[in-house]
């Protein structure tokens, strides 16, 4: 089968100057990142803050421009910003980000907004969009009554839910979900994600789920890619990543989640200071935050390398001999 | 909504009465008319009897509910210098000050806000810079400079145009010119950082991502919401169509309501001067009023609690 969306060796360098004769310095956002996502399937995407998750996602949409790298959707390279070829192929791909308030268009009501993707696509005749809308609400748990009602009527988690309808209107085939419940409560996070597994489910969209919340993830994701400093540093399975971590970095963030009844031993604290993307450190990125560094981790990057089958890993100690994925 | 605009009615009352107050006990306390109007060498029986004429012998706070209680019967008192009623002799002035503050005000408008759009559109370009750079000489360079610089130019070293005077509408175009210059540099950097705002929006982005053509994102969910901002700028700006023209009147030698305020003052010629006082006040107002509703037409968030 073919992936939905694959892409192969994204990078995203923005140049940065502090102070005013200062060399401009690279910060690589995203730097050599290469996944595939297939048709009904969720990739999770975790890291810290500052890992490049958000402007990866950017990436796979086609509204962030490439610097390196290629994009390919249902096969087909992805068209030129802003080309009318582009702009169809939106239906296609949809954005659900974490502030929902910020995402509406506070001068409109929540059914003008529903509304927006089915006139822009043409996708279904005038007449039957009012019955498309009060469709989309049903499916995400809004009551018909609030078709009228303005962004900052309603609340945090029913604008969300508004900005998913609004995201599903043109029966997209991809989902890109950037921190989609990080800004919600977490009663309400929970609602959010089972409505998104759901309809998921129902429509056979694939989804790309950016969060730093591992439970989440766990909760959503068929597979997961952990990101550090603009890498993948491990991928596998879910269930297989939240068992059994491999990448040292991979098993801090597992084992940083708590887990009711259980005491914190065993924990993985990470030592050092938070990574710093303009300012990367040499050979393996994490080593200095690393307990099993050694001294090739400070000289040379490591590259990701087949560890098991559909495990990945990008570590000179734990891969140490797998076969290198190619690029 | 009706409790919204009796409020603000009853506020914007408030604000001219507290203006024509304020007016009045200043005039009164900063210099005798009496003195100034009949000049240094009269008898002071003279003097005596204009005060007795003119009610200025009376206490301040006598005068001033005399005064309060005539205003409200629509009487604003008569000028001093040539008796004549002081509504009439503001009246008479407006139009003149029209014809160069309208004029002025649709320079503003149709140059400063699409620059400030088109500078936000294309930022870090050549252009940007340019709109940046022109609107901050603009508003940095005060009237009387730019007035005087323009007439060195086009009065002087061209001779194109005249350098005062009210006879034909060519004698208008440098006042105009004078008065829009600032109001285009301020409105065009308002107009570019409202925009640049909004355009940071993730709805914005999601609009694009959504497909819509780029114009569209620009005319149906930038502008609109860029709006906001903007308005409260022209808002002030309409508010002093009367008041804005007093220094490029007196340059250019235009008759309208600013001369006639350094004239009133200089004369002491309380009346008039209370009066131009109390019309500035009502159109301010009354714009700021106008403002206030347009807010809720373009935000509904400001609707509702307004509604509250």
């Amino acid at each position: 089968m073919t992936p939905l969306i694959q892409a192969t060796n994204l990078a995203r360098i923005y140049q940065v100057r502090r102070g005013l004769f200062a060399q401009p310095k690279p910060v690589r956002a995203v730097d050599g990142v290469s996944l595939a996502v297939m048709p009904g399937e969720t990739l999770g995407i975790v890291g810290e803050s500052g890992s490049g998750k958000s402007t990866l996602g950017r990436m796979l949409l086609g509204i962030d421009q490439l610097q390196a790298g290629e994009v390919r959707f249902e096969g087909r390279a992805m068209p030129e910003l802003r080309t009318a070829e582009w702009r169809a192929l939106r239906a296609k791909m949809q954005l659900v980000y974490q502030d929902p308030l910020a995402a509406l268009d506070r001068r409109l009501t929540i059914a003008s907004q529903l509304a927006e993707p089915l006139e822009i696509h043409r996708i279904i005749p005038k007449d039957q969009r009012p019955a498309r809308v009060a469709e989309l609400m049903v499916a995400v748990g809004l009551r018909q009554d609030q078709a009228g009602r303005f962004p900052h009527e309603l609340s945090g988690g029913q604008r969300q839910r508004a900005v998913i309808a609004r995201a599903l209107a043109s029966r997209p085939k991809l989902l890109v979900c950037d921190e989609p419940v990080s800004a919600l409560d977490v009663s309400i996070q929970a609602q959010v994600v089972n409505m998104l597994r759901q309809l998921q489910e129902q429509n056979g969209i694939a989804m790309v789920f950016i969060s730093h919340d591992l439970k989440v993830v766990r909760n959503i994701a068929d597979r997961v890619a952990v990101m550090y400093l603009g890498r993948i540093v491990e991928e596998a399975s879910s269930d297989v990543i939240f068992r059994s971590p491999r990448h040292p970095y991979t098993q801090a963030l597992v084992s940083s989640v708590p887990v009711p009844g259980k005491l914190l031993e065993g924990r993985v604290i990470l030592q050092g200071e938070p990574p710093n993307p303009a300012n990367r450190p040499a050979g393996c990125a994490f080593h200095p935050r690393c307990s099993i560094a050694r001294d090739i981790c400070r000289s040379t990057a490591p590259v990701l390398r087949q560890i098991e089958n559909r495990r990945t890993a990008a570590c000179h100690i734990v891969a140490d001999g797998a076969v290198p994925v190619a690029a | 909504m009706i409790s919204f605009v009796l409020t603000r009615l009853l506020r914007a009352i408030i604000t001219i009465l507290a203006v024509v107050t304020f007016a009045f006990v200043v005039l009164r306390m900063s210099g005798d008319p009496a003195q100034v109007m009949l000049g240094p060498d009269v008898p002071q029986d003279v003097i005596d009897a204009f005060r007795k004429a003119w009610g200025l012998d009376q206490p301040v706070w006598v005068q001033y509910l005399a005064y309060l209680k005539s205003i409200f019967t629509g009487d604003f008192g008569v000028s001093m210098r040539d008796k004549a009623s002081a509504l009439d002799l503001v009246l008479e002035r407006v139009p003149a000050t029209l014809q160069l503050t309208i004029p002025a005000l649709i320079l503003k408008l149709v140059i400063g806000i699409p620059a400030g759009i088109y500078a936000a559109l294309h930022r870090q370009s050549f252009a940007d810079r340019g709109v940046i750079l022109l609107a901050i000489l603009g508003f940095t360079i005060p009237s009387f400079v730019m007035g005087l610089i323009l007439v060195l130019v086009f009065s002087i070293i061209l001779g194109v145009l005249p350098s005062g005077g009210q006879d034909t509408w060519v004698h208008g175009i440098l006042p105009t010119i004078t008065m829009s210059i600032g109001g285009i540099g301020i409105l065009a950097r308002f107009s570019r950082s409202a925009m640049i705002e909004v355009m940071g929006q993730p709805f914005i982005r999601t609009a694009s991502a959504k497909g819509l053509k780029w114009r569209d994102v620009v005319w149906s969910h930038a502008l609109p919401n860029a709006a906001v901002p903007i308005v409260t700028i022209v808002g002030f700006m309409v508010g002093s169509l009367i008041a804005g023209a007093v220094v490029v009147e007196s340059i250019f030698s235009w008759p309208g309501i600013g001369r006639l305020l350094i004239v009133s003052v200089s004369n002491r010629d309380l009346a008039v001067v209370q009066c131009i006082l109390l019309v500035i006040a009502a159109t301010m107002v009354v714009s700021n009023l106008i403002v206030d509703l347009l807010y809720g037409w373009l935000d509904p968030r400001l609707r509702s609690r307004a509604a509250h």
